[in-house]
């Protein structure tokens, strides 16, 4: 097993290494082609060529890529410095380097935002893991049934309906009309915990309600599958009680792939719960990856990316280290 | 907004009284009221909605994003602008009252407008008594010149217009690199802590305007070194007028309290009415809507107009239409008709635009009467002093155009049947609905446009703003607007239409490259003309000639339909900036 992870682990910085080399040249060498400059989204628009020398000598936007690329690797390892003389700029570990718009370290941006994604991430995974699973289960024993029906009318509902839809609806009659919920926007759990859950019930039930139907109907469709196994005919003629053939031999096989998927929602979100937390103003990661795309704001937009898809690699790493304790038939070598 | 300008001090001629009379200047500031209206639909406009001087409360405004800079030798936004002056104070402001007297200045920490010498290419303001920071400590002259001098750190402090209004008008501005690398720039004079003297390379009369601009805000140098320091600045700004910075997290929130530090006495211009300014950054702009109409928040600040769902639940609720206004911009919107580009160098063909344009559809484009704004037929725009209305290219009786007359236009250039070419436009916003508007207009006479779209962060400075660039793609159409940064004919064509303010090596604002002698020679008379009606007369002349050059196809004079929450109080549109001013607001409640 420790062999195994590390294997992983150096697999994760390989790919790593790949995203940040594609990343870095889809956004500052890409431009170059279509005669584009890079320099000018920081050169604003009042730019003439002397600002926009000044500019590339400050970025270090006049040396070539493969200098620019080095620095910037080196720069999340070692720091880096921007400028010379009096306006030299520090960028400490891990430098991602400066916002182009508005100045700001992309290292502090992103972890500034970290609790907001956190907070709606893991409470919505949270919601929609129990719920969604609860319901499949359910379905699946009382297959055929008007509660079976209806949920998965709902699920369907729910796979159906993207966010800016049931976000817009939430706001307009949780917020808007009874008021139960109103000015919504991201309070720090620090500053006040009651204030923070509050103001995340929407969008947690808005998001969990897309992920829930999908695990409802993933579960479901599982636990049918397992139920119909022999081993479960075998456990039942055993004589074991129902409960502890669905709990113990249903229910564990059916969960793998609820766990698979899981991981690799929790990781993507994560890295930005993009239509969400633009839909209730949330300042989280994917809300500042939406701005920093709209603004050309390359360093963000390659700093969030990396980051990103560093959680959807771990996350990785993690679901498949998971598999080995929920289905013993995984075995690692 | 637009705001791309050089200033050139060449066009405007020594006078020494040109500077009091054209910038409208008082002496003791301006009394903070105008007249008092009831809450009515478009109230705001020209009165004062529920005047009052209660104080206390606490105004919760909401906005889509972050302000492009708290720094204010770096920001360029019009609201921006506008929500500085809360917590801010310039040498001089643009006035905080309602109707057409908000597009002149009055003193703000200076007296009054500024007294000239030397043929007027010497400039001094005299400091108020009673001006500090948020620190306690006096507003010196030397903070004022400090904080123009960081504008010219363009390396440093990227984006803001200082550099560029100043730099030709300053002796020694076009090589000084800003105090950080170029140290002291001696054309400002600042060895009397209470006056600060400007020595120019010639007589300007709009200097006031300029100084009403956010670069005049005073900076301690202290407080602009070390980390906190340069780029960063714009985190640790300190204030000088009566809030301050409670705080900041960009895009997310910024908090304003009370700035004891503050002086009423220093002060004529600001009330201070609420105890607290709260704003939250980052919303849809549909729930901001929806927050201002529900009454959890009390005024979207950006300006641009609500939203079409907000925009019926206004116009058709009478509770909800008492509290809108549908308030002039000051842009104009237009198609810049590129004469370096074939066939367009031909003014037949440009003409042949002119007339095949569907200015109805390209209303509709911006969102219609209500959220785009009126027909435009010339490139004034109609709150400028200037304004005579003229149509030199008629677009028949319903406006969608001249099909006839521009058919005659294409003979008259040699291309009976049309001619291809290409528009460019932004390719988010509202930019892509009106090259498609314009497409299909010009489509019924022949003339095949191909939309080239383009990400606005490059469209401006290295798009159509890159003449070199407009010439190799070939884009003979693009889109484009225009608003002044200070609401006076000079501050409005200069830029635009001067052909020696043309930027070959990027930021052009000419984006046709117009350069004719006769209306170069039109903007130096009208900056040197001393009687207002004579100079109106002039800029009005210089409006028909570029008319008549075809270079420009006005379409829409800029609306939008703007909310202001019941309880606010003080309430009405500043003309200096198209939107509600933010200076005196108070609440009820």
């Amino acid at each position: 097993m420790g062999r195994f992870v590390i294997r992983r682990l150096l697999g994760v910085v390989v790919l790593m290494f790949i995203v940040s080399a594609a990343t870095f040249a889809v956004f500052f060498l890409g431009p170059k082609f279509v005669g584009a400059d890079v320099a000018r989204n920081f050169c604003g628009r009042v730019c003439n060529e002397q600002s926009l020398v000044e500019v590339k000598a400050k970025l270090g936007l006049d040396k070539p890529i493969y200098d620019q690329y080095g620095a910037y690797v080196k720069g999340i390892f070692v720091g880096r410095t921007f400028g010379s003389g009096e306006t030299a700029r520090d960028c400490p570990v891990p430098c991602l380097g400066y916002s182009f718009k508005t100045d700001l370290p992309v290292w502090n941006q992103m972890t500034d935002r970290l609790p907001v994604t956190f907070s709606l991430a893991i409470g919505a995974g949270l919601i929609w893991l129990v719920s969604g699973v609860a319901v499949g289960i359910l379905s699946a024993l009382r297959r055929g049934t008007l509660f079976d029906r209806a949920a998965m009318s709902v699920a369907l509902a729910g796979v159906s309906l993207p966010v800016y839809f049931t976000g817009l609806v939430a706001l307009s009659v949780f917020s808007y009309k009874f008021k139960w919920f109103v000015n919504v926007h991201y309070s720090g759990f620090t500053d006040n915990p009651a204030e923070w859950a509050k103001n995340l019930v929407l969008p947690w039930i808005c998001l969990a309600f897309l992920y829930a139907a999908t695990y409802a109907r993933l579960t479901r469709a599982n636990m049918l599958e397992t139920m119909g196994e022999d081993y479960i005919r075998t456990a039942r003629a055993k004589g074991l009680p129902e409960k502890v053939v669905i709990r113990k031999h249903g229910f564990r096989a059916a969960l793998t792939p609820i766990v698979t998927i899981f991981g690799l929602d929790l990781g993507g979100l994560l890295g930005g719960a993009i239509l969400t937390e633009s839909v209730f103003g949330f300042p989280g990661v994917g809300k500042l990856a939406v701005d920093a795309i709209g603004q050309q704001d390359l360093p963000v937009i390659l700093g969030v990316t990396l980051f990103a898809g560093f959680f959807i690699v771990m996350a990785n790493l993690i679901v498949d280290v998971l598999y080995a304790y929920v289905d013993p038939r995984v075995r690692y070598s | 907004m637009s705001r791309n300008k050089l200033v050139k001090a060449g066009s405007v001629a020594a006078v020494l009284a040109l500077g009091a009379a054209a910038c409208g200047g008082s002496s003791s500031g301006s009394k903070p009221t105008s007249t008092g209206v009831k809450a009515t639909y478009n109230a705001a406009i020209g009165g004062v909605v529920n005047k009052s001087t209660k104080v206390g409360g606490t105004i919760n405004y909401v906005a889509s994003s972050d302000f492009d800079s708290l720094d204010p030798a770096r920001t360029y936004y019009a609201y921006s602008w506008d929500y500085q002056r809360i917590y801010q104070r310039t040498l001089m402001m643009f006035k905080p009252v309602a109707g057409k007297d908000g597009a002149s200045v009055t003193g703000d920490l200076a007296t009054g407008a500024g007294a000239l010498s030397d043929g007027g290419k010497t400039v001094t303001y005299t400091l108020r008594d009673g001006i500090t920071f948020e620190t306690g400590a006096a507003i010196k002259s030397a903070d004022i010149k400090y904080a123009l001098e960081r504008s010219f750190a363009q390396d440093v402090i990227n984006g803001g217009p200082g550099a560029t209004y100043l730099s030709p008008i300053l002796v020694g501005g076009k090589t000084y690199k800003g105090p950080y690398k170029g140290g002291d720039l001696a054309s400002i004079d600042a060895t009397d802590p209470k006056k600060i003297v400007f020595h120019l390379t010639k007589a300007f009369a709009d200097f006031d305007y300029l100084m009403a601009l956010p670069i005049s805000t005073p900076v301690p140098k202290a407080s602009d070194t070390g980390r906190n320091g340069g780029a960063n600045y714009q985190f640790h700004v300190v204030s000088s007028g009566p809030y301050k910075i409670a705080t900041y997290q960009p895009g997310k929130v910024l908090n304003l309290v009370r700035n004891t530090a503050w002086k009423k006495d220093s002060d004529p211009n600001r009330l201070a009415l609420p105890d607290k300014i709260n704003l939250i950054e980052g919303l849809d702009s549909a729930d901001e809507d929806q927050r201002v109409l529900a009454g959890s928040a009390d005024m979207e600040i950006e300006g641009t107009g609500v939203q079409q769902d907000a925009q019926s639940k206004i116009l058709t609720n009478p509770t909800n239409k008492v509290n809108a206004d549908n308030p002039s911009t000051g842009f104009t919107r237009y198609i810049s008709i590129q004469q370096t580009v074939a066939p367009l160098d031909n003014v037949h063909c440009r003409r042949a635009v002119q007339y095949a344009a569907d200015k109805v559809a390209l209303q509709f484009s911006r969102g219609g009467p209500i959220a785009g704004g009126d027909v435009a037929t010339q490139l004034t725009p109609p709150n400028l002093s200037s304004y005579k209305k003229i149509d030199p290219y008629p677009s028949g009786s319903d406006n969608k155009g001249d099909l006839a007359k521009a058919k005659d236009e294409l003979k008259q250039c040699g291309k009976p049947s049309g001619f291809t070419t290409k528009i460019a436009t932004s390719n988010k916003g509202k930019g892509p609905k009106t090259a498609e508007a314009l497409q299909q207009g010009l489509k019924r006479v022949g003339i095949n446009a191909q939309i080239v779209a383009v990400d606005p962060s490059t469209y401006y400075s290295g798009v159509i703003g890159l003449p070199s660039n407009v010439k190799k793609q070939g884009l003979g159409l693009a889109v484009a607007g225009w608003g002044p940064d200070f609401p006076t004919p000079y501050g409005f064509f200069e830029s635009i239409v001067d052909g020696r303010a043309i930027k070959k090596d990027g930021g052009n604002s000419n984006y046709a490259e117009l350069n004719d002698p006769a209306i170069n020679s039109l903007i130096d008379q009208a900056g040197s003309e001393t009687d207002a009606s004579k100079r109106n007369d002039l800029w009005a002349q210089v409006d028909q000639k570029v008319m008549d050059a075809a270079v420009i196809l006005p379409f829409v004079a800029d609306k939008a339909l703007t909310y202001r929450g019941p309880r606010l109080t003080n309430v009405y549109i500043n003309q200096a900036f198209g939107i509600y001013d933010f200076v005196n607001i108070g609440v009820t409640s």
